[in-house]
């Protein structure tokens, strides 16, 4: 079923013409919108098999990451795609994490197995389907935020992970989120808005206990550490800085803010500065696009950082 | 050192290569070395080929020398195979048409430990042990722990995506590496990732890793460091087949438990390590189950429990627990020594790498036993059983005639099974000379081309370990010559 669905996504891709996927269109802007006269195509749906004892998940990338995490959390189990709606091949060519990245795990950790439509409308397959694979060149890791330049994502395995048996969220206000990130041994988030902490707590219910006690140590104001339903509100545009950086933010630049304290992700109000392109890297990230999709057919419009015109 | 001085004193060969005097210009003649001893010496690694032939040997100590020998290789129109510790297992390191080999083992500092960003930047020379040994202090440790990881670098970890027994919880290399200083095969120098959160780019680390020398050569690696557990219970569980041990492997996991590690060794290899470490592993045993559960306390215990549970469920006939860290440690070093301790057996081994999946275990090992049979053949295996991966260890005497020939044949059987029941060939040690050709069992011509071009776009000249990953035809325009050192490598 999945391969007829493949084919059939691989005939539509076709060979020629500028063409697109359009997932649900939850971050369509990112890297540029599609060139005008772009075909936009759906990937084809549906979860294909989940293993639990082997914590893989086959699913065509037209899904919802909702619909999946549903699926699966029926089974005791998630992945590590990013809980904001979408599908997940959108999820996967956009490559952001969940804000829980330190317990859910990393996006470009999870992909274990890619199938997609070439430029030249071919059923090309990347790495494999078990949890621990090596064999060859690693062409998952690539396509993970490559936004669809390279090949459009038709079916992809999933590494999945037990949902731990119990989850909380606290909050305090005057935390050191760096000395909660000390204290904690494996929190799933610490989130700073410059005045609130938020820290995220999944484990064994005695393990959660235990986080929690550790947490008094660290100096608070106010009510100390209180339970909360969910994490803060996420402002749209997303930083990538380093960890060390996020000790002194600059909150003019940022506007509104919620970093997140040992990841380096920033989730602000104002968008990011462009970077900086150093020539060589630029060169090398225009040969692989040159090399996977040579007529640059694949989301034209569309272009990874390095490239952007 | 003695024995270094005294092969230094050999004479030159009369008719010296000519890049020899562009790479002394270069390095000085102490960082290079053309004698047929030495050059004989860096034509193996720690796998069974042979066949290889290197050129001159260089010994960079910095990223701008290793520039430097990559440029006047490419000026010579010479290829460049980088090399570690020479401990791969797959032939990646093997020389195949007499490149330049640049050794990366002077080139050892841990340069900077950032505890705010989790990183440690290292060259590429620094050995896996001595970076976790250093970290050990500060309360962290670099995952990746190869067996051979008291003597494997860091920038052969990267070229093989290296794995080891506690990948089961924490990922191989490619998890844990964030950015990397890369001399790419013309020479150019790139950092490829970043230490911040998302880099925006295309994942070019990610693809970098596992490329075995043949994308270019990473000079400064920054990794990911990882806090040490404060609770880590080891458990040793005895089991009258080795069908029990994996089918409890398969039920642990779908119980919704995730240990650290979970490596298992038949009764063959459990004796030969016993005789050698005096662990107190059971002899009479068809097979024993280490388990790791690492986190805190209380949570490790009920992990700990619910392994004994499914265990004694499945056939367990002893359990014991490590009660102390040395007690650990010997349990440990026991299952770490494995493939030493062959060497009580047979001068030999051939060692496959497959993947399975969990549920796929007891048949395929089963399955393994009767190929191993079938060709006369001793078969012990001792597996990272936790993730599928399979390490079937062929026993041979190569003395004996036609020896190396069965191996060969029951390798690829067993790669067959593998993948036909739903496996990959490689977990950890790569594709290199060794699977090279068994990868249009598992992909397309189709799939390897696309392969191909990702290795043309970080080197389009194909000089960087020409001959590896890819068979020939999906690689770069072969050289005549490599195909015929290729050709011979099993000899």
């Amino acid at each position: 079923m999945a391969d007829d669905a493949l084919e059939a996504f691989a005939a539509e891709v076709g060979a020629s013409g500028p063409v697109a996927v359009e997932g649900a269109r939850t971050r369509w802007s990112t890297g540029g919108q599609p060139a005008p006269g772009t075909r936009l195509l759906r990937a084809p749906e549906g979860i294909v098999e989940h293993r639990p004892e082997e914590m893989t998940v086959r699913v065509l990338a037209g899904t919802s990451v909702d619909e999946l995490h549903r699926e699966l959390g029926a089974a005791g189990q998630r992945t590590a795609l990013p809980r904001r709606g979408g599908t997940v091949g959108g999820a996967l060519a956009v490559g952001e994490n969940d804000m829980c990245a330190l317990g859910r795990g990393r996006v470009r950790d999870a992909l274990l197995q890619v199938r997609y439509i070439s430029a030249e409308g071919a059923v090309v397959t990347g790495g494999g389907p078990t949890v621990k694979n090596v064999t060859g060149y690693d062409l998952c890791r690539l396509f993970v935020g490559s936004l669809g330049t390279l090949g459009l994502i038709g079916e992809v395995i999933l590494r999945t992970n037990p949902v731990p048996p119990v989850s909380r969220w606290l909050r305090a206000e005057g935390a050191d989120p760096f000395a909660v990130l000390d204290v904690a041994f494996r929190p799933s988030a610490v989130l700073f808005d410059g005045a609130t902490t938020w820290v995220h707590l999944e484990g064994h219910a005695a393990d959660v206990e235990a986080e929690r006690r550790a947490l008094r140590g660290v100096p608070v104001g106010g009510d100390g550490w209180t339970e909360c339903e969910d994490g803060p509100v996420l402002p749209p545009h997303r930083w990538s800085l380093r960890p060390c950086e996020l000790r002194h933010l600059d909150g003019a630049a940022l506007g509104a803010y919620v970093a997140s304290v040992g990841v380096g992700t920033v989730f602000a109000s104002h968008a990011p500065p462009p970077r900086p392109q150093a020539p060589a890297l630029r060169a090398l990230a225009e040969r692989v696009k040159h090399a996977f999709d040579p007529g640059g057919r694949l989301n034209p419009g569309r272009h990874v950082a390095l490239l952007v015109p | 050192m003695a024995w270094r001085a005294t092969r230094r004193a050999r004479p030159q060969p009369a008719a010296a290569d000519p890049i020899v005097a562009a790479l002394v210009a270069v390095l000085g003649h102490d960082r290079v070395r053309d004698d047929a001893a030495e050059r004989s010496l860096l034509a193996h690694d720690a796998s069974v080929f042979s066949g290889g032939a290197a050129g001159p040997v260089c010994f960079p100590t910095s990223t701008e020398e290793v520039q430097a020998v990559v440029r006047t290789a490419v000026a010579h129109g010479r290829a460049v195979v980088p090399r570690g510790a020479g401990t791969g297992l797959a032939g990646g390191a093997i020389p195949l048409g007499r490149p330049v080999v640049v050794v990366t083992t002077k080139m050892n500092r841990i340069l900077e430990v950032d505890l705010d960003d989790r990183v440690a930047w290292v060259e590429p020379g620094v050995v896996n042990l001595d970076l976790s040994t250093y970290l050990r202090p500060l309360g962290y440790h670099f995952a990746p722990d190869p067996s051979s990881q008291q003597a494997c670098t860091i920038g052969g970890n990267v070229a093989n995506n290296s794995g080891g027994p506690h990948c089961l919880a924490y990922g191989v290399t490619g998890q844990h590496v964030l950015a990397l200083d890369v001399v790419l095969p013309d020479g150019e120098l790139v950092r490829l990732g970043g230490l911040d959160a998302e880099p925006p780019a295309y994942d070019l680390r990610g693809a970098f890793i596992g490329g075995e020398g043949t994308l270019g050569i990473a000079t400064r690696i920054a990794v990911r460091i990882t806090k040490n557990p404060p609770r880590v219970r080891t458990l040793l569980l005895g089991f009258d087949t080795i069908g029990d041990a994996a089918t409890t492997v398969g039920r642990v996991i779908a119980a919704g438990v995730v240990p650290a590690a979970m490596e298992v060794m038949d009764r063959r290899i459990t004796a030969a390590v016993e005789h050698f470490v005096h662990a107190g592993y059971p002899l009479d045993a068809g097979a024993v189950l280490l388990v790791e559960v690492d986190g805190l306390g209380e949570g490790t215990a009920v992990d700990a429990e619910r392994v004994v549970e499914i265990g004694r469920a499945n056939g367990a006939t002893t359990v014991r627990v490590a009660a102390t860290e040395e007690e650990r440690a010997l349990l440990w070093k026991g299952r770490k020594t494995a493939f030493g301790a062959v060497a009580q057996i047979a001068p030999s081994y051939y060692l496959q790498d497959t993947v399975v999946p969990r549920a796929a275990l007891p048949g395929v090992l089963q399955s393994v036993y009767e190929i191993a049979e079938r060709h006369g053949l001793m078969v012990v295996n001792v597996f990272h059983a936790g993730d599928g991966n399979l390490h079937p260890l062929l026993l041979f005497d190569s003395r004996e005639q036609g020896a190396i020939e069965r191996v060969h044949a029951a390798g690829r059987e067993i790669v067959e099974v593998s993948l036909a029941a739903g496996g990959v060939l490689s977990g950890e040690h790569g594709v290199g000379v060794e699977k090279r050709d068994y990868m249009p069992l598992q992909f397309s011509d189709v799939d390897l081309d696309h392969q191909g071009r990702l290795r043309r776009a970080f080197d389009p000249a194909c000089r960087a370990n020409p001959g590896k990953v890819l068979p020939s035809g999906h690689s770069c325009a072969d050289i005549q010559a490599l195909e015929r050192a290729a050709a011979g490598l099993w000899g």
